[in-house]
């Protein structure tokens, strides 16, 4: 940009020679052919291979890929201390935190990838990892005004990147610290939602009239090696500490910092650690092993009677996985969430194989709620489909489960409430509170449901309703 | 990675009044509707060009999900543009034909008797079914041997006597296919004082080319009658046009489809209902005698869009001793080129169901509808003669 300097794309470009990643500068007619909706003022650009992960994809593909593995995975499950005996940690207590049940998991080694929370975990055994949370703020776009990541070529700074994920597309970040006490109680702030905005609009300038979705933050897991008071030169590298070792606390491997990009190298050094404890010497094989689903929109899925737009979209999320819901079923085939394609079967499948229990966790699982209606269509139709098939006849659940959902989509969208994104959010309250009665139905002593069923006269029984 | 330059589609707020009021949805299962089609579908097209959904074929461009958009999202509009984008339309010999319609047109009109007569034979019908695909059951326009524009330059004379002028944009099937509606334009205007003149040339305004996704004829037909009505207009007021599609594509569908300026001539663009009732609305209005018909009046789709229906309206009101029951807001389902296509012939005719019920309910002398294309369509499908508003305007003058 104009108001870069051009001197850093020298030093860039010499810096990825150095470190042997190809780069290459392009003109800015070269850029814009490749990404017509890049700000025409550019005055130069550097190509270098660079990719994106589907972060929600890809947690779901190694969920499904442990549990294949006899793995288990517990959510909603609070780690609330650690079983110490005999100078050895044997397991965690745990609360569920949807039910207050409390949970006692014993193990050989316990792992602590507890990413921000991992400070936390230590202090249970008085043990000292100072995290140094730092707070980034994202915002999501209604669609892809970008096909390859674009990065502003300088140092490091707020919202100097756009990264094209699945339909949309989002800006991010913020970098700004926070005592470990606030990590709980994290919010994106007008003021971030401006910078994001404005250096957004220098990137591209078509954001200025795109429609937001919503603002997201979260915490970097950076462990604090200095005295930064940005966060931003902290080191990302990778922590390793086997206390047992480290604190002559046995049973007991902390893993922090790095960042997704190593995600895969950290699970590999963490289990390197468990498996030598446990006096497993093999060679860890899931660097050459494919997740599920990864062969992605290319898979090979057959189903003639599906859109388009439907097997499209299933294929991307689940590749070669799309199989086990992708049929000429009509009933399968019915279309639930509208804006991200995402069908009866499908959620049915997230159901059932991918732990999907309410709507939050189907919208991980599938992308319900994440297009630009943010959950106004798909909501009240999804939470029919999961009570039926988790808690017959419970109706109350399924009100629960669309009270939940959509409060997490307005917690995304209140900091970006204008415009468009405000109309929906109306048309989403008018629809399930206005004209569904939402709210009216909540305090009703019991489900509507239950009461019909109690009634064997059926006059009654619509005269009651 | 497209360029992206109309982004209405992000406007939408999900609300699926569109899909509620789309007819071709409401007919055929197979199409998912303007919502789907339309701004959720664009989504996915940015994402990947290969998720474009072959459905589309299915739209007719008839525009009632504009209409009815709260969000003023160019559902039709974008549904067009995808299919040109995607290669979404099929141009085989039966559209070109069917589209081009002042070639087959000038082709035609010369030999109109034996044309008229060859296309009603049985056969014909049959051989036009089977080799192109042209639905048997329709009855194909008839064309005119006097073409509107010789009959206007033989009394163009009689036009030099009015200080005020207007040029008129007679369009295709007014041309070729029956010059009554425009002769009748001309009597009107001329009992109201005001004269009228032709383009030195025109072409067809485009609605059947952009139907059939021939966009770059489309845009040099465009492009030609611009130039022509920025020349025209330095000697008249403005310029009229009888036939709703025509009017709509001349100032919306030409910037926003086709990428042709027409800022310069857009306002002085009028369909020709409107620019009536506003003379007659500033006292401009001759003697009407009354005209004791009782009618039922059809709202074309396109006139909706353009937003003419009140002035057709005021106008068929001012016409003393005439009853006019105004139909339901339905599609006729013919939409110009698309239910001569076979496989759209039962599409076409359930749409139209509806109108044609309430025609032969109402029990009224006669039709009344702006569009050419509805007119054929209610003809075929109801025991009635349909006509234009300018017809029963001209009527009540004589
Ligand atoms: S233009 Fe007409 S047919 Fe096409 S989607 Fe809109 S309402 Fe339906
Ligand atoms: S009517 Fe407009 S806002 Fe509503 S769904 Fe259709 S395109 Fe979207």
């Amino acid at each position: 940009m104009p108001e870069d300097e051009l001197s850093f794309q020298d030093k860039f470009i010499t810096s990825c020679h150095t470190a042997g990643i190809r780069a290459e500068a392009l003109t800015p007619k070269e850029a814009l052919r490749i990404e017509p909706n890049v700000n025409p003022q550019l005055l130069g650009a550097v190509r270098v291979p660079d990719g994106t992960i589907d972060p929600f994809r890809l947690t779901a593909s190694n969920i499904l890929d442990a549990e294949e593995y006899g793995g288990r995975l517990m959510n909603y499950t609070r780690v609330t201390g650690l079983i110490i005996e005999n100078g050895r940690v044997c397991g965690v207590h745990c609360m569920n935190i949807k039910t207050g049940e409390l949970i006692d998991i014993r193990a050989l080694q316990v792992v602590n990838a507890a990413g921000i929370w991992g400070q936390q975990i230590t202090e249970y055994a008085d043990l000292s990892i100072r995290m140094f949370p730092a707070k980034g703020s994202l915002l999501i776009v209604d669609y892809r005004i970008n096909s390859m990541v674009i990065n502003r070529c300088r140092k490091p700074a707020d919202a100097d990147i756009l990264v094209p994920g699945d339909t949309i597309s989002l800006i991010g970040t913020t970098s700004e610290k926070i005592p470990y006490s606030d990590i709980e109680n994290i919010r994106v702030t007008p003021n971030e939602v401006e910078t994001l905005l404005a250096e957004g609009e220098k990137l591209c300038p078509i954001m200025a009239k795109t429609r937001v979705l919503r603002a997201y933050c979260g915490v970097r897991p950076l462990v604090s090696l200095g005295d930064d008071p940005s966060g931003r030169n902290i080191s990302r590298g990778i922590v390793l500490v086997d206390h047992g070792k480290a604190d002559a606390l046995p049973g007991l491997i902390t893993i922090t910092g790095g960042k997704l990009m190593t995600y895969r190298l950290m699970a590999e050094m963490a289990t390197d650690a468990v498996a030598k404890n446990l006096g497993n010497t093999r060679h860890c094989e899931t660097a050459e092993k494919p997740l599920p689903g990864a062969n992605g929109k290319n898979a090979d899925v057959h189903a003639p009677q599906v859109s388009i737009p439907v097997s499209g979209s299933a294929k991307y999320r689940h590749g070669e996985r799309a199989a086990k819901f992708l049929s000429d079923d009509k009933k399968q085939n019915a279309i639930i969430c509208e804006c991200e394609m995402v069908t009866r079967g499908e959620i049915e499948y997230a159901v059932n194989n991918l732990n999907a229990k309410d709507l939050v966790d189907l919208r991980r699982r599938t992308r319900i709620g994440m297009g630009p209606c943010q959950g106004e269509m798909c909501s009240c139709r999804a939470a029919g489909i999961v009570s039926e098939m988790t808690h017959a006849d419970n109706s109350e659940n399924a009100l629960d489960s669309i009270g939940e959902f959509l409060q997490e989509r307005w917690k995304g969208v209140r900091p970006i409430l204008w415009g468009d994104a405000m109309r929906e959010a109306d048309f989403s309250y008018w629809v399930y509170d206005n004209l569904l009665g939402y709210n009216q139905l909540q305090s009703l002593p019991a489900p509507v449901s239950e009461q019909l069923f109690t009634e064997q006269d059926d006059n009654v029984a619509v005269e009651a309703a | 990675m497209l360029n992206l330059i109309n982004t209405s589609f992000d406007n939408c707020i999900k609300c699926t009044v569109c899909t509620t009021r789309c007819p071709v949805a409401e007919a055929n299962p197979d199409y998912p509707g303007p919502k789907q089609a339309g701004p959720d579908g664009e989504r996915l097209r940015i994402k990947n060009p290969e998720l474009y959904d072959e459905a589309l074929k299915h739209c007719t461009n008839c525009k009632r999900c504009e209409v009815a958009c709260p969000s003023g999202v160019h559902v039709g509009t974008v549904i067009q543009l995808a299919k040109a984008k995607h290669g979404g339309f099929k141009k085989g010999p039966r559209e070109f034909m069917l589209s081009h319609t002042d070639l087959m047109g000038s082709l035609s009109s010369p030999a109109a008797p034996v044309v008229n007569t060859v296309t009603r034979l049985k056969p014909v019908k049959k051989l036009l079914d089977k080799t192109l695909g042209i639905d048997e059951r329709r009855t194909l326009p008839k064309y005119t041997g006097q073409t509107f524009r010789s009959w206007f330059n033989k009394q163009s004379g009689t036009q030099e006597q009015f200080k005020r002028k207007i040029s008129f944009f007679h369009g295709c099937f007014t041309n070729y296919n029956d010059p009554t509606v425009g002769k009748h334009l001309v009597s009107v205007l001329n009992a109201m004082n005001i004269g009228v003149s032709l383009m030195k040339k025109e072409k067809c305004c485009g609605v059947p080319l952009i139907a059939n996704g021939f966009f770059d004829k489309a845009r040099k037909n465009a492009e030609l009658n611009m130039n022509q009505f920025a020349r025209s207009l330095t000697e008249t007021e403005c310029v009229i046009a009888t036939e709703p599609s025509c009017t709509m594509t001349l100032r919306d569908e030409y910037p926003e489809v086709l990428d042709v300026d027409n800022s310069e001539v857009k306002d002085r663009i009028f369909f020709a209902s409107a620019f009536i009732a506003r003379e007659f609305a500033r006292g401009n209005q001759p003697d009407m005698k009354p005209v004791k018909l009782r009618v039922a009046y059809h709202s074309p789709c396109h006139l909706i869009k353009a937003g003419g229906v009140i002035h057709t309206m005021e106008l068929l009101n001012s016409i003393p001793g005439l009853e006019v029951i105004m139909l339901d807001q339905k599609c006729c389902g013919l939409s110009g080129t698309y239910g001569f296509k076979k496989e759209n012939y039962s599409t076409s005719q359930s749409i139209g169901q509806g109108i044609f019920d309430q025609i032969e309910a109402l029990g009224v002398d006669y039709v009344v509808t702006d569009c050419e294309s509805c007119k054929m369509q209610v003809e075929m499908n109801t025991g009635h003669t349909v006509l234009h508003p300018l017809t029963l305007l001209a009527q009540s003058l004589t």
